[in-house]
């Protein structure tokens, strides 16, 4: 199988399902509606397994995603609320998202500064600021979510017919593709990932590189906070519980590899795309989410199965 | 029985392996054609031919991982068919690869037994004892020290060898294939295993040694076979062959100027280091280096020259001295310092520290470069591939085009990569670590030509190497170390390999 009909592969498998629910529920699947719906849930989703992406090509792992997410916007609707009152509006909002970002950034920073400083490999740090995190989002509040009425424009707005969150989401994949393919910091990115000794060796700055991939990852974790936060009009710090793992899933299936060193931003999108559209489906099709946890990890397992197999048969023709 | 085959002037009833008529092919790839190979009972049989003749091919089809078109193998006497590695070790074959298969953290007894563990008297538990005992008692018989209980992970790898070599006694082998075994070992450690091999000899096994290190076969095998561009071109005992003649048999042509000729142009100093000490234990190192001048660096495994290169390239944080570079003194704490200052270090595991495998040629020529070719913040991958093919036509990389993974090629190729890395960075000074191991003659041979453009263009070249007839056949001056010391700087017209060797090997008269 060559490397393109690899890469096609997942792609192929978004296709059928979009063919086989449209023919199974033309009237409620096929619609304008359904489509920006599943869109819009995908992109949170999707704009964190953007910078996940990122982190795993650089042969790491951000287990800290979901707890970021709940403390970034724990700490955004806290600001609001302290600005503007119990029920901020305008300039407290604005503010309050922005800081809410900047919080997903510093957490970010902090998770890459441990990896490469402490010298300690990211599956373990992360595993202690996903505990940290959370934490402290329970903390903030005594448990309790912040509740922001009028923090609607993030999930609610509407832009040229297409829902803001949705645009965000097209953007931050747009500009992460075209960074990771085509910015200094992107290819140093794989090379860290193929073989960390190698790149260090050839001058390439190993820790800054890191650092600097684990905070953008923060800076998208901020985003989808805020994005999260406004869907709730509230900020909830049990936001985000497991959410890591439907991301790895979504990168995973996308084709990128838990060793470093292979992985592409337009495989994850349509791996977050795959999982959003089985889950829609699902449910359209009354089964229900205990089922579909079932079939989500079945279509992990087998995607993964898949590209391994299609990689053995390429490689089988080599000798020596 | 007595049995003569077409070229094969090995005969007689001794044999325990006799493969005939071999033929296998990959895609459009014929990697080997009507190969018959014939070993005698209790020989050390060397296999050797430049890399991609089809060694490992046939060394695979042997070990059942393989299967050939057309041609069959006899195992002492008994028509084998090899459709899995599980079959060839039951006929009593047994590889040792290059990359050895133990487990790290058990014990040397718990790796001879694995897989084949001794049962206790309890079901699922082994019998430990019975196994350490069993292990001592093979290592005896070869003379070999070694504690059946301790962690693999601690051992020298020339230890680790033998573990593979008691691994595979243990299993009743009858033909041992050593796929390079000294290729990561140092000196004394080599001399052991040949000690070893010997002893294995004499017990009537058959070893099958395949290395890139003719001298070491000079010694140790009793026969020698030859394939080139799959093809077995010559078999037969050593006695009638030497080192020209079989590297005449590897290469098809004979190799008069293996040491190509250069205009030697020395001009002002370049490089001048002065004391330098590391952490990594190398003291008071000073010498340096002209343009134009190739400096060959000897020593034994374990001397500090590496950890010297390592100092110059801000791997290794230094305690003292100084390196000024074109009269200037640049702070180089930083590989990246390194190359800034225009410093090149071609590391000596291209694998580990030197290529990042599965990503694009292009790519791995380019990685310390972007900058410097006008790509600091964006890539223009179009300009990439240009520059990177041009470069690599300049020292005629073969290769499946810029965006081909570097594992694609083969190891000669893969080095030139990394040399046409280093070239594209116009480095003045160029570290050059052991860059002819584990690549085969031809390419050793392109290797020494590109140094000495090097050198004709004006670059100041380090040369470290383990190979003497290397250093002498191709630097201005050698450095000698020991233990972390300079202990020699000398020109090797006046000089021999024998007194290199003495001054690397042992200590000086108090």
């Amino acid at each position: 199988m060559s490397k393109l009909a690899r890469q096609l592969l997942p792609f192929g498998s978004l296709i059928l399902i979009i063919c086989f629910l449209s023919a199974l529920k033309p009237d409620t699947f096929l619609t304008t509606d359904n489509f920006l719906n599943v869109l819009r849930r995908s992109s949170v989703n999707g704009i964190i397994a953007v910078g996940m992406t990122a982190i795993i090509i650089s042969a790491g792992i951000d287990l800290s995603v979901g707890s970021m997410m709940a403390l970034s916007g724990m700490v955004g609707a806290w600001v609001m609320i302290l600005i503007g009152g119990t029920n901020p509006q305008g300039a407290a909002l604005v503010l309050g998202t922005f800081v809410g970002v900047v919080t997903g950034l510093v957490c970010g920073s902090l998770n890459g500064l441990l990896v490469t400083k402490l010298k300690l490999p990211p599956f373990i740090v992360t595993l202690g600021t996903m505990s940290t995190f959370r934490g402290i989002s329970y903390v903030m509040n005594a448990g309790k979510p912040y509740n922001i009425p009028h923090y609607k424009y993030l999930n609610e707005g509407i832009v040229l017919g297409i829902p803001i969150s949705v645009l965000i989401f097209a953007f931050i994949i747009a500009l992460a593709g075209f960074l990771l393919k085509y910015s200094r910091l992107g290819r140093y990115t794989y090379a860290i990932g193929s073989n960390r000794e190698a790149a260090f060796h050839a001058g390439v700055n190993v820790d800054s590189c890191l650092i600097r991939i684990y905070a953008l990852t923060g800076l998208v974790v901020g985003i989808a906070a805020m994005i999260t936060t406004s869907r709730a009009v509230s900020a909830q710090p049990t936001a985000g519980v497991t959410l890591e793992l439907d991301i790895i899933a979504a990168v995973v299936i996308g084709g990128a590899s838990l060793s470093g060193g292979r992985g592409t931003i337009i495989g994850t999108l349509i791996g977050t795309l795959l999982i959003s559209f089985l889950r829609n489906g699902c449910t359209l099709l009354d089964i229900s989410t205990n089922v579909q946890l079932i079939v989500i990890g079945a279509i992990i397992i087998i995607a993964v199965a898949v590209d391994q197999l299609a990689r053995s048969k390429a490689t089988a023709g080599q000798f020596e | 029985m007595i049995a003569t085959t077409t070229n094969n002037q090995l005969s007689g009833a001794e044999t325990s392996l006799r493969m005939r008529g071999i033929s296998k092919q990959f895609g459009p790839v014929r990697a080997l054609s009507d190969v018959s190979f014939t070993v005698r009972r209790g020989t050390v049989h060397a296999l050797v031919g430049e890399n991609g003749a089809g060694k490992s091919t046939l060394m695979k089809i042997l070990a059942g991982v393989y299967q050939p078109e057309t041609g069959t193998i006899e195992i002492n006497g008994k028509v084998q068919k090899l459709a899995k590695p599980s079959e060839a070790l039951a006929a009593g074959i047994s590889m040792i690869y290059q990359e050895l298969d133990l487990a790290e953290h058990l014990t040397v007894a718990e790796n001879v037994f694995l897989g084949m563990e001794l049962p206790g008297r309890l079901p699922f538990i082994m019998d430990h004892k019975k196994m350490i005992e069993r292990t001592a008692e093979i290592a005896q018989r070869f003379n070999f020290k070694i504690d059946p209980t301790t962690v693999v992970e601690e051992l020298a790898m020339g230890d680790c060898q033998v573990i593979e070599i008691l691994k595979a006694l243990m299993r009743k082998a009858s033909i041992i294939v050593m796929d390079e075994p000294t290729s990561s070992l140092s000196e004394t450690e080599a001399v052991m295993l040949f000690k070893l091999v010997k002893a294995l000899r004499r017990q009537g096994l058959s070893i099958i040694y395949i290395s890139h290190r003719l001298e070491e076969i000079v010694g140790l095998a009793d026969d020698v076979s030859v394939l080139r561009d799959g093809r077995m071109v010559h078999s037969g005992p050593m006695a009638n062959l030497d080192i020209p003649k079989i590297v005449h048999h590897m290469v098809g042509r004979e190799l008069k100027d293996f040491f190509p000729a250069r205009t030697v142009n020395i001009g002002q100093t370049l490089v001048r280091v002065r004391n330098l000490s590391s952490q990594n234990g190398i003291e008071d190192i000073s010498f340096d280096i002209r343009k134009g001048e190739i400096v060959g660096m000897a020593g034994l495994v374990g001397a500090g020259r590496t950890q010297v290169a390592q100092a110059l390239f801000g791997i290794d944080r230094k305690t003292s001295g100084t390196i000024e570079l074109d009269e200037c003194r640049p702070e180089i704490n930083s590989p990246t310092d390194a190359i800034a200052n225009h410093i090149a270090f071609l590391t000596e595991d291209r694998k580990r520290t030197g290529l990042c495998l599965e990503l694009p040629c292009s790519w791995n020529v380019t990685l310390p470069n972007l900058a410097a070719i006008g790509m600091k913040n964006i890539i223009k991958p179009g300009l990439e591939s240009k520059i990177v093919t041009d470069i690599a036509s300049r020292i005629s990389i073969k290769w499946l085009g810029p965006q081909a993974p570097v594992d694609s090629l083969s190891g000669g190729n893969q080095q030139k990569i990394l040399i046409a890395r280093w070239l594209l960075a116009e480095s003045k000074f160029m570290i050059f670590d052991e860059p002819t191991r584990g690549i085969d003659v031809g390419a050793k041979k392109e290797v020494y030509s590109l140094l000495n453009e090097l050198a004709e263009e004006g670059k100041a070249i380090l040369f470290i190497s383990s190979e003497l007839p290397e250093l002498f056949g191709i630097a201005d001056r050698i450095l000698v170390m020991r233990r972390g010391r300079l202990v020699g700087d000398v020109n090797p017209k006046e000089t021999t390999q024998e007194e290199v060797m003495h001054l690397a090997a042992v200590e000086a008269a108090q």
